[in-house]
């Protein structure tokens, strides 16, 4: 038999309505406000009198099929059979009924899915692919997560901090894993090793040259073959030229270090959204459970925790604080790196008087 | 299944008290040999602090992305995971499920697929992870009969994200859904045939509070807004004062005012200077029951935002600073000017060059004439202070200001 290949329906982003809590579908648009009854738990109050519970819970973001059944029949046994899912990997159980959440909580305890990541805790790290999937990692993505997250449970499942705090973690310096409050992230610290025999066969040599930030590479001749060759003085090691031309490996066991970056904010309460800042840097890359980064991470959510003011962000208490204060209080070094010097930098500097001492 | 490779990094990372992805994968790993093999070059990346995916060529029939191929360059260790690609597939907007469509999910998986699934990846995708060249098209064509399509992935529109918004939050200040689906469903050829400069994302957040980050992660971010007066329940606020004391009040609402606009009366009453309110969400935040956004809400849209590579960190920008959401014409405009600038980008844009690099490089000024938007102080932090531009055409352009407001205020 002749086997016709199946057209693809091209219908897109699916409607979310019928696979949304009857409740959410009922009250949509006419939600009144909010409260959170305890950590991890969302109380929702309509317009029209309708309530909603929503139970928040951590998960391994990779899950086996196995977990997600698990989590379904929780959500039918001890919900309503409808979950959903934030930007950070937490899974949503909604209820109808307050007088069940309690039973809920408990059934999450026993399965081993933390309950909280609501309002001033430390929710899940956003993470990437790392060594599980990516073409280009430098270290892993879920182990890293998960690692941290085991040492920050206890901010997870608490609402202790001054306000909420986001992490992220990355692979590389692309950082898909995005801005936060405290991003953990690949810096390469050694330009790529050339494996020139490949480049002719891999690489389209004119769009790698034209990737490089630093315009650091250019066409050469290399044992009689077309290659790329690196100018090692100007070379920043960002890894760009990696991804368009595997044979520039730019991923060292050794050399390639994490740094910690702080003070990212997307939203715009109170203070406009920033950038998040160079605080660490050449911590070892070392799976399987990063005890250096993560003390570093560790000691800078408790000064912060321990000197923010309530509703401040850790950017925001930065700002207030200032710099000479936040490598005071984490003892981390301030060197050379930490000042700027890319594009924009001179509005990095202080033009003022204003110095705390 | 006979356990095929020692995993002592891996195992550790089982104990601890976050739920372990090693646990779920030595679960799979005892069900397939992929998982098994996959486990055990995940641990020999761990134990050599490398990785030896590389990309390649997988696509679907009829569409050119959307998967992401990864094939073993370890495979004569590990030749059962020796192709372990991702399918992405789209989530609807705020990522609701029922349990009988996960479920689905799960049986299309362990029959096709490695049964590992992350949910989501940071592109906002179901990420259907661990599938061969072979049964990519049958996996994609059981996925896509439950109703669900392919994502984004290479030089193209971008599956997108919004926030759980209207469906359960009292912030939202548009239909977030619908616009998403409304924008990205405009765009499903440029999502599944890459043919742009670079990527381009849409991310749609129901308030300022941005919870989607779109305003770092999108080329286009379509934020909730509102242009009147913060709804003020008086009674509550009393409530308020009275639960939280004075003392907290001004600390923590008044005085954490971004523009100073808010003052606590004697009789424990708010007074708001609504027309220099810049709808931060802070007293809205912390005041959940007495304060919410205005009745008057719309989207304000910013354009460029990106992480570092190539030319640095760049922020969305303002390019309308307002926008009604509400009737078909609503709709329609605003999906007309993100085809307008998707189009002007694929015109002007270098190969790689993401949208918000290509303004940084022409000028926003250069960018808005070319799609077609009036300049407005509302898109600045603040007028140009250095003096190196050429002004000869300054009545022009003064022109055109005072022609706009000339006929605001026809209207009005």
């Amino acid at each position: 038999m002749q086997n016709t290949v199946r057209q693809a329906i091209e219908s897109g982003v699916p409607d979310p309505f019928p696979y949304m809590h009857p409740l959410m579908r009922r009250n949509y648009g006419q939600w009144d406000w909010h409260e959170r009854p305890r950590p991890g738990v969302l109380h929702h109050v309509s317009v029209q009198g309708d309530e909603i519970w929503t139970v928040r819970a951590g998960t391994q973001r990779q899950m086996d099929t196995d977990t997600i059944r698990k989590l379904c029949h929780i959500a039918d046994e001890y919900g309503d059979g409808y979950v959903r899912f934030t930007i950070r990997s937490n899974i949503e159980f909604m209820l109808g009924d307050g007088d069940r959440v309690a039973a809920l909580i408990e059934k999450l305890g026993e399965e081993g899915f933390p309950v909280g990541g609501t309002g001033n805790s430390m929710s899940m790290i956003a993470h990437t692919q790392g060594f599980l999937h990516c073409d280009i990692p430098a270290t892993d993505a879920s182990g890293v997560a998960k690692s941290m997250m085991d040492a920050l449970h206890e901010e997870f499942i608490h609402e202790q901090m001054p306000n909420r705090v986001r992490l992220s973690t990355s692979c590389c310096q692309i950082n898909c894993g995005g801005q936060a409050d405290i991003s953990i992230n690949i810096q390469h610290t050694k330009p790529p090793k050339i494996n020139h025999d490949m480049v002719a066969n891999i690489c389209e040599r004119p769009s790698v040259v034209a990737r490089c930030p630093v315009a650091a590479i250019r066409p050469a001749l290399v044992n009689g073959r077309p290659s790329l060759e690196v100018d090692e003085k100007k070379c920043i090691c960002c890894g760009a030229c990696y991804p368009p031309c595997p044979p520039m490996q730019i991923n060292d066991p050794e050399h390639s270090k994490l740094a910690i970056w702080v003070g990212g904010k997307n939203s715009n309460a109170r203070s406009k959204p920033s950038m998040q800042k160079l605080v660490a840097a050449g911590l070892p890359n070392n799976p399987p459970r990063w005890p250096e980064a993560t003390a570093v991470v560790k000691n800078i959510l408790q000064c912060y925790k321990d000197d923010a003011m309530e509703w401040e962000r850790l950017g925001e208490w930065i700002d207030r604080i200032g710099w000479e204060r936040f490598f005071a209080m984490t003892d981390l070094p301030f060197t050379r790196f930490h000042i700027d010097n890319w594009s924009g930098a001179r509005y990095t500097l202080n033009h003022s008087t204003h110095i705390r001492f | 299944m006979k356990k095929k490779h020692d995993t002592p990094n891996l195992d550790q990372l089982e104990s601890g008290p976050w739920p372990s992805f090693v646990t779920g994968f030595k679960r799979l790993a005892e069900k397939n040999e992929m998982m098994s093999d996959l486990l055990g070059q995940l641990e020999y990346s761990y134990a050599n602090k490398k990785g030896y995916w590389k990309g390649g060529t997988v696509s679907v029939m009829g569409y050119g992305g959307g998967v992401i191929p990864r094939f073993s360059e370890v495979a004569d260790k590990f030749p059962a995971s020796k192709e372990f690609h991702t399918l992405r597939i789209m989530p609807p907007p705020g990522m609701h499920y029922d349990t009988d469509i996960l479920r689905k999910f799960c049986d299309v998986w362990d029959e096709h697929g490695s049964g590992l699934l992350a949910l989501h990846g940071q592109s906002g995708d179901m990420m259907f992870q661990g599938c061969t060249s072979e049964k990519v098209q049958d996996a994609f064509d059981a996925i896509n009969e439950l109703g669900f399509d392919m994502g984004g992935a290479g030089p193209s529109v971008r599956t997108s994200m919004s926030c759980v918004g209207a469906a359960r939050c009292e912030h939202s200040c548009f239909n977030e859904a619908v616009a998403h689906r409304t924008v990205m469903n405009s765009f499903t050829d440029d999502l599944h045939r890459p043919a742009l400069p670079y990527k381009f994302k849409f991310k749609f957040s129901g308030c300022p509070n941005d919870c989607m980050n779109s305003v770092q992660r999108s080329d286009m971010a379509v934020i909730g807004t509102w242009r009147d007066e913060i709804q003020v329940k008086p009674q509550e606020v009393k409530a308020f004062v009275e639960k939280k004391g004075r003392q907290y009040v001004i600390d923590n609402v008044i005085t954490r005012c971004p523009t100073r606009c808010m003052t606590l009366k004697d009789d424990d009453s708010i007074d708001i200077d609504n027309r220099n309110c810049v709808r931060c969400m802070h007293c809205i935040n912390v005041m959940t029951k007495a304060l919410s956004p205005g009745k008057d809400r719309g989207v304000t849209i910013l354009v460029g935002g990106k992480r570092t590579l190539k030319i640095g960190d760049l922020f969305g920008t303002v390019i309308v600073p307002f926008k009604k959401l509400q009737s078909a014409e609503d709709y329609e405009s605003l999906v007309e000017l993100a085809e307008t600038i998707i189009d002007f980008w694929a015109e002007n844009g270098l190969e790689h060059e993401r949208c918000g690099e290509m303004i940084e490089r022409i000028g926003l000024a250069n960018f808005l004439e070319g799609v077609g938007l009036d300049v407005e102080p509302a898109m600045v932090a603040q007028p140009r202070s250095n003096s190196f531009v050429r002004m000869d055409t300054w009545e022009e352009e003064a022109d055109k200001w005072r022609e706009r407001h000339a006929e605001k205020e026809g209207v009005m």
